[in-house]
């Protein structure tokens, strides 16, 4: 019933697209000058084309690169160059390449500031599930445990509820976790989470809903900001 | 000096069953493809595999699985590959998941003489289980072994006849770490040059690590993912 009174109401509605183009020019938000950032794969890896003006910042591939670059044109595409999604890439001016070793001692200590990656479930202690779903076959967990154990800030990227509208914010993750008490924010189409000791904090909401119209598709009690804002795009 | 071995075929003679095998690559970038062919004519079976990934069906290590050679893998991720799925399903297969940064430097300490380390990936998780849990200033690290093997098949960009090895772009990877933790390295190159034509400044793994190396006779640079700037939205999902 919330799900159809978000729908109605605008802010929550819209395509798959629409969802994630709303989540995405949120999080780019968080980026800062001179910050060095590793995108997940999939919805994560659109940061990349949404960098605001003025701001600068580093791509980290964890197959060994540092200052990736747009998505080549056809017939510049090179087999010796791709994306932690073994997609064909491009590199900017500045780039450089190193192993897996060297990528993940970077990762691992403590040089990336900031690592966005997306999530099947996120739970009020900060900890994250997104690799194994039991009872279907595991793929692994490739560079994400790695990732959110060590970057200085873990941002999670995923639409607030699962397809079938099951809440995806939880008091506790039933899958498998990536990491335990990892995450610092969350961000959905429907608003700006933070983590805190207390629990999680609401700090923005989409513009028309209501603190307990989000919270009818949240199973963590969110705890709205004395500061809460209006999530305007 | 000289480690050259004329054909592939010849450099993977000696690799018989049981052997563990480290193979170089991310996903298809930087695969010994050469090497891969030769041990596929092979057919020897029940080899221990370590490496990232697993191919994808018809190239690759997926060539090795389809011709029933691989008993154990140890790697990060394997969704790629079709038929491994229902070689997992069957009980065909045993997998070990190791987080990818984990299993560089697991490597990379077999390599380097170092028998374990502590690590905070994987902490809170099914990875911890069995393992050792250490705090160090109030955060908790597991104990993670180093790895190391009876044959490496790495590839590189250029090398010369002692073995000095040069990587290109992000097909460097994991062949550098492999090269150093296996008692027989195989190197596969692009080009095969004369002691003293690399400049030594730019060599990425010194020939000490390297027992072999072939000029490779094929390489077809299989691209997984062939995403072009014009198609950005659709590649991006």
């Amino acid at each position: 019933m919330t799900q159809n009174l978000i729908k109605e109401r605008g802010a929550g509605s819209g395509s798959e697209t629409d969802k994630r183009e709303r989540i995405i020019k949120r999080v780019v938000r968080e980026l800062r000058n001179g910050f060095y950032v590793n995108l997940g794969i999939g919805m994560p890896t659109l940061v990349a084309n949404h960098v605001p003006p003025g701001i600068e910042v580093i791509l980290q591939s964890e197959n060994g690169m540092l200052g990736l670059g747009e998505y080549p044109v056809a017939g510049a595409e090179d087999a010796d160059l791709i994306n932690a999604g073994k997609e064909t890439i491009t590199e900017v001016p500045g780039s450089s390449y190193f192993s897996s070793a060297e990528s993940f001692a970077m990762i691992r200590g403590g040089h990336i500031d900031l690592s966005i990656l997306g999530a099947m479930e996120v739970d009020e202690k900060g900890s994250l599930a997104n690799w194994m779903i039991p009872g279907k076959v595991v793929k692994g967990m490739g560079g994400a445990m790695d990732l959110v154990a060590s970057a200085r800030r873990v941002i999670v990227t995923m639409e607030h509820t699962s397809k079938s509208g099951s809440p995806k914010v939880l008091k506790q993750c039933s899958l498998p976790i990536t990491g335990f008490a990892v995450v610092e924010s969350i961000v959905t189409e429907l608003g700006f989470m933070r983590i805190t000791p207390e629990g999680i904090v609401l700090e923005e909401i989409a513009p028309g809903l209501t603190v307990e119209e989000v919270q009818s598709v949240t199973e963590a009690r969110l705890i709205p900001s004395p500061t809460l804002r209006s999530m305007d795009l | 000096m000289n480690k050259e071995v004329a054909t592939a075929s010849e450099a993977v003679a000696d690799i018989s069953e049981g052997a563990t095998v480290m193979l170089g690559g991310f996903g298809l970038c930087g695969i010994p493809e050469n090497l891969i062919a030769a041990l596929v004519e092979k057919r020897v079976k029940n080899l221990h595999t370590i490496s990232n990934n697993m191919g994808v069906d018809g190239f690759g290590m997926g060539l090795l699985l389809e011709a029933d050679m691989i008993a154990s893998h140890v790697g990060s991720y394997v969704g790629e590959n079709k038929l491994l799925e229902s070689r997992v399903i069957a009980g065909d297969l045993e997998i070990t998941f190791v987080p990818q940064g984990t299993l560089a430097e697991r490597i990379r300490a077999g390599g380097a003489g170092i028998p374990a380390f502590y690590t905070p990936a994987g902490v809170g998780t099914v990875v911890e289980e069995g393992k050792e849990i250490r705090e160090f200033d109030g955060r908790r690290y597991l104990l993670e072994h180093g790895l190391t093997a009876d044959f490496a098949l790495i590839k590189a960009w250029k090398g010369d006849r002692i073995g000095n090895l040069v990587y290109r772009k992000t097909a460097r990877n994991f062949n550098p770490l492999m090269a150093a933790a296996a008692k027989i390295t195989i190197a596969e190159v692009e080009e095969l040059v004369e002691p003293g034509q690399l400049d030594a400044d730019q060599v990425m793994t010194p020939g000490i690590y390297v027992q072999r190396i072939v000029k490779g006779a094929r390489y077809e640079k299989r691209i997984e993912r062939r995403t072009l700037r014009s198609a950005k939205a659709g590649a991006a999902k």
